[in-house]
């Protein structure tokens, strides 16, 4: 940057009032800031004891379900849409043909590294039956790398733990009109 | 050994782990209050160790001296080694010895048979405890310039440089607080500035409030607290002269660096607020007159005034570390040279003035010496804090010179 450029407009700082100069309003400001906040309400949650709630557990981002349609079947259709969708590659599908009439394919296995997981909520976005779902469940833990490969049955059981406080995005379309 | 042996013997070991103790857990303070005023809660888990009690994070302190006894001590290849090891040991052991002339109340009653009454000073009777106080605060300025310069790196000696500029620039008005105070008493030993104070009923701080402002940012930017902490601002520094440092020493220049607090916020009590000395509480001459039971309450009350205008003042001063913004540099050296020496220099003549003439004008208006001192020395600090907004010294325009017929840019 040439400084003598005129293309470059210089501003002046406001003009200080005998306030500002003496310091004295930056003296009270900084004080009363600091004592209302010393005494005022904490934000901390503390954890173990008490769990943070979501003011919105529809839109947290926290660990996957699979959701059931209303005869308790899987519901996704094998599509590889969130797979595909998937920015850290953690979904891997297993297509088989489907043993109902009404759609084509239906996933033999649907299993999660959820160590590779971002949370970005992309497979939700990509899912075109609403089958994948991200819940408010964050504080996830393992002992073990293998612990943390979620298959169909856990992400089923995910399902049937969070239906309750977290209906599906269907049933909630349903529920509404 | 002689029983005084003893006694200041007992005594440096009692002041020792007390000091040590108090600046552990002025760190939690510190830590908490920073959580609280940051609208979080603040370590508060660790209690008793292998129990599941909490004690509100009060074994915190504990756990933190654990961890760094049990750090390694990294010295890397390219420091002084006997000066990096120099340094800490200095800081910390002049940060210590400044204690030793610091009157902790006022005496305790004769005990196991002696018969004088014991002060509760390590060293009593120094008649030139300021001065002392003074010179081993200044060793301060060397234990951060070798450790910068014995490190061997650019940020440290960065860190080390301003802050010798500024703790050598400090002093000045640091001193300039100081003289007002002993001009007015006529003495430079502690107790004799108190018991002056509680005789009289008047703190300084009411009959120089000038003094008390310029001693106390002095003293705050000698204890390199925000927003004076420049010589290891970690934005810019890293950590400043103690970046290289790790385990016990860094530990060293940690406590150190409380220790200054609290002999910063124990000078101001003691100069300019009166001390052990409270209106209605503590009685206002140094014997205490009454039964032995009288005597230890009267003597042990005056332990915990004292113990909590310093409570109080080191309050101030984590407030103030969340409440101002740290200074520029050019800042803070127009503060010290062109604010805080004419306000001090100020301050010193009134008082000058007030010692030779004060008690003939007092007489002559008919009305209290401390009284009318109260007055003038509120006019004075209006006075000059009004001229010194007036003339604005600390405004800065950095930026550069610019030409005015300077090229333009090709699109006009």
């Amino acid at each position: 940057m040439n400084r003598d450029d005129r293309q470059i407009r210089w501003i002046e700082p406001p003009e200080l009032g005998m306030a500002g100069k003496s310091y004295l309003r930056l003296f009270l400001e900084g004080l009363t800031t600091t004592l209302k906040h010393l005494f005022g309400r904490k934000k901390t949650v503390e954890f173990p004891e008490e769990r943070y709630q979501t003011p919105d557990p529809i839109r947290y981002r926290g660990v996957h379900r699979l959701n059931r349609d209303e005869q308790g079947r899987v519901k996704c259709v094998a599509c590889f849409l969130c797979a595909t969708a998937c920015p850290a590659r953690c979904i891997d599908i297993v297509a088989a043909e489907s043993p109902w009439p009404d759609r084509e394919k239906y996933p033999e296995s649907f299993t999660i590294d959820e160590l590779r997981c971002i949370f970005c909520g992309m497979c939700e976005e990509a899912c075109p039956v609403d089958a994948i779902e991200l819940t408010s469940f964050f504080d996830l833990s393992g002992k073990s790398r293998e612990e943390m490969i979620f298959d169909k049955e856990k992400l089923l059981s995910i399902y049937d733990r969070t239906k309750d406080r977290e209906p599906s995005w269907s049933a909630r379309v349903r529920d509404e009109g | 050994m002689t029983p005084m042996v003893i006694e200041a013997l007992v005594k440096i070991v009692l002041v020792l782990a007390a000091l040590v103790m108090a600046a552990a857990y002025l760190v939690l303070l510190e830590r908490r209050m920073a959580a609280w005023i940051q609208d979080r809660r603040g370590p508060n888990r660790v209690g008793i160790p292998m129990t599941k009690i909490r004690l509100w994070g009060l074994g915190q302190p504990i756990a933190d001296g654990v961890k760094f006894i049990f750090k390694e001590q990294v010295t890397p290849a390219h420091v002084d080694k006997v000066l990096f090891l120099l340094a800490p040991i200095l800081i910390f052991s002049a940060a210590m010895a400044i204690f030793a002339v610091i009157p902790f109340g006022s005496v305790l009653p004769p005990v196991f048979g002696s018969e004088e009454p014991i002060p509760l000073v390590i060293a009593p009777g120094v008649d030139v405890g300021m001065i002392y106080v003074f010179a081993v605060g200044s060793i301060a300025v060397y234990g951060v310039l070798l450790g910068s310069w014995a490190s061997n790196n650019k940020y440290s000696l960065f860190g080390g440089l301003r802050s010798g500029a500024q703790l050598i620039s400090y002093e000045i008005p640091l001193g300039l607080g100081l003289l007002g105070v002993v001009l007015a008493s006529g003495s430079l030993r502690l107790d004799k500035i108190i018991l002056d104070q509680a005789e009289s009923g008047v703190w300084n701080a009411f009959t120089q409030p000038l003094g008390l402002l310029v001693f106390a940012v002095a003293a705050l930017a000698e204890a390199g607290r925000l927003p004076f902490d420049l010589p290891e601002a970690e934005q810019e520094l890293v950590g400043g002269y103690h970046t290289e440092y790790s385990g016990m020493k860094l530990m060293m220049y940690l406590v150190a660096e409380f220790l200054h607090m609290i002999a910063a916020a124990v000078l101001i009590v003691i100069l300019f607020l009166g001390g052990w000395h409270f209106w209605g509480l503590t009685g206002s001459s140094q014997a205490i007159a009454g039964g032995t039971w009288t005597v230890w309450i009267v003597a042990l009350v005056r332990v915990g005034v004292l113990m909590a205008k310093v409570l109080g003042m080191i309050l101030f001063f984590m407030l103030a570390r969340w409440s101002w913004p740290r200074f520029r540099f050019d800042q803070l050296m127009n503060i010290a040279w062109k604010v805080m020496l004419p306000w001090g220099v100020v301050n010193v003549a009134v008082v000058a003035v007030w010692v030779e003439y004060g008690d003939r004008w007092a007489r002559a208006l008919d009305l209290p010496n401390k009284l009318l001192m109260a007055a003038v020395g509120a006019a004075a600090l209006v006075v000059c804090w009004l001229l010194t907004t007036l003339a604005d010294p600390t405004k800065a325009d950095n930026r550069p010179i610019r030409n005015d017929q300077g090229p333009m840019t090709k699109d006009q």
